[in-house]
């Protein structure tokens, strides 16, 4: 019996996770910009990642597998951030965004007046 | 010139780092012995000379109760916006004309660069919202938004990115932090209660209904 929710718990966490990584493939193509694209290339798998490691983790359940698991997510929870910071910033100050996508531009106005500092 | 003292104090706030680099060594090693903890301290310390960077300036301050509430609610955030930013993707749907995003500034209340980061990250982590720029100066973040149409949805979300905040210093603010949280929360209180127009500071207020943000503003009522 405990085998048969072991095996539930591995399925609903790997296709939880695949359906996670899919999502961002597509998001990918029918995002509209660069700044949106970001958020598909960027966020779906941090969830789809901690779905893996969990199952990971819960499969073979020892010290070292769960620590492992532990260190991988934790870096790419701070690591991934930084990547898209970078490239946001990049296509914003490069104008490589559509500004008709946006309600406001709020950088872009203290930007203009200048009134940011360095 | 640094007295022997300064440079005492340097070196403990230099500790919880040093720990945290012996402890990642450990957990990428994947076994806690005593060679990898001697390897580890060794390694922790070679790093830290060798890749020098300007010190951290640590709060000294650490909630236990409150760091559980802050991870616990950025994986629940994390768990319901990764679904609907892969609903967003997934649907079947044309995306409907007009903007749909923003670029939103969110002037925090700390003054502390490690708590600008903690935000940044936690808010930048969670789908949805990207951090364009950092000012820190004034501790803003600017953020990308995604899904937004109105003014109204705007506002929240800036009300969420500052209840954030208030989780981390809650969590692992210094004291400085935490009255400069309870002296926001008062000032949008007044702000409100005179009904002058300030979206954000009448938004802020408005979800301060829980019991321990009253008493704080009770109390800073009181010292002023």
């Amino acid at each position: 019996m405990s085998a048969v929710i072991g095996d539930v718990v591995t399925a609903v966490l790997v296709l939880s996770a695949a359906l996670m990584c899919l999502a961002a493939g597509v998001g990918l193509l029918r995002f509209p910009d660069v700044l949106s694209r970001l958020h598909a290339a960027t966020k779906p798998q941090i969830f789809g990642l901690i779905a893996v490691t969990v199952d990971v983790a819960v499969n073979n359940f020892t010290l070292g597998t769960v620590t492992l698991s532990v260190a991988i997510v934790a870096f790419q929870a701070l690591t991934a951030p930084m990547a898209a910071h970078l490239i946001a910033r990049v296509a914003h100050d490069t104008d490589r965004f559509r500004p008709e996508l946006l309600v406001v531009d709020e950088l872009g106005r203290a930007n203009r007046r200048g009134d940011r500092g360095a | 010139m640094t007295t022997r003292a300064e440079r005492r104090a340097a070196l403990l706030n230099q500790l919880p780092l040093w720990l945290g680099l012996v402890l990642l060594w450990m957990l990428l090693w994947g076994s806690f012995s005593w060679l990898n903890l001697l390897t580890g301290a060794l390694l922790a310390a070679l790093v830290s000379v060798v890749f020098y960077l300007p010190a951290v300036q640590l709060s000294g301050r650490i909630s236990p109760a409150g760091a559980l509430a802050f991870l616990l609610r950025l994986f629940g955030d994390i768990v319901r916006a990764s679904v609907q930013v892969a609903w967003l993707a997934l649907r079947p749907l044309r995306r409907p004309a007009g903007p749909d995003s923003a670029i939103i500034a969110v002037p925090l209340r700390t003054r502390s660069d490690l708590i600008l980061t903690w935000t940044a990250v936690a808010t930048s982590i969670v789908p949805g919202s990207i951090v364009i720029d950092t000012d820190r100066v004034s501790s803003t973040l600017y953020l990308h938004v995604l899904n937004v149409r109105t003014h109204a949805q705007i506002d929240r979300f800036r009300v969420s990115v500052l209840a954030t905040e208030r989780r981390i210093v809650r969590a692992f603010g210094s004291r400085e932090d935490l009255e400069r949280l309870a002296l926001g929360d008062a000032v949008a209180a007044v702000a409100a209660a005179t009904g002058a127009v300030a979206g954000d500071a009448r938004a802020a207020s408005a979800r301060n209904d829980d019991d321990r943000d009253r008493r704080n503003l009770d109390d800073t009522g009181k010292e002023t």
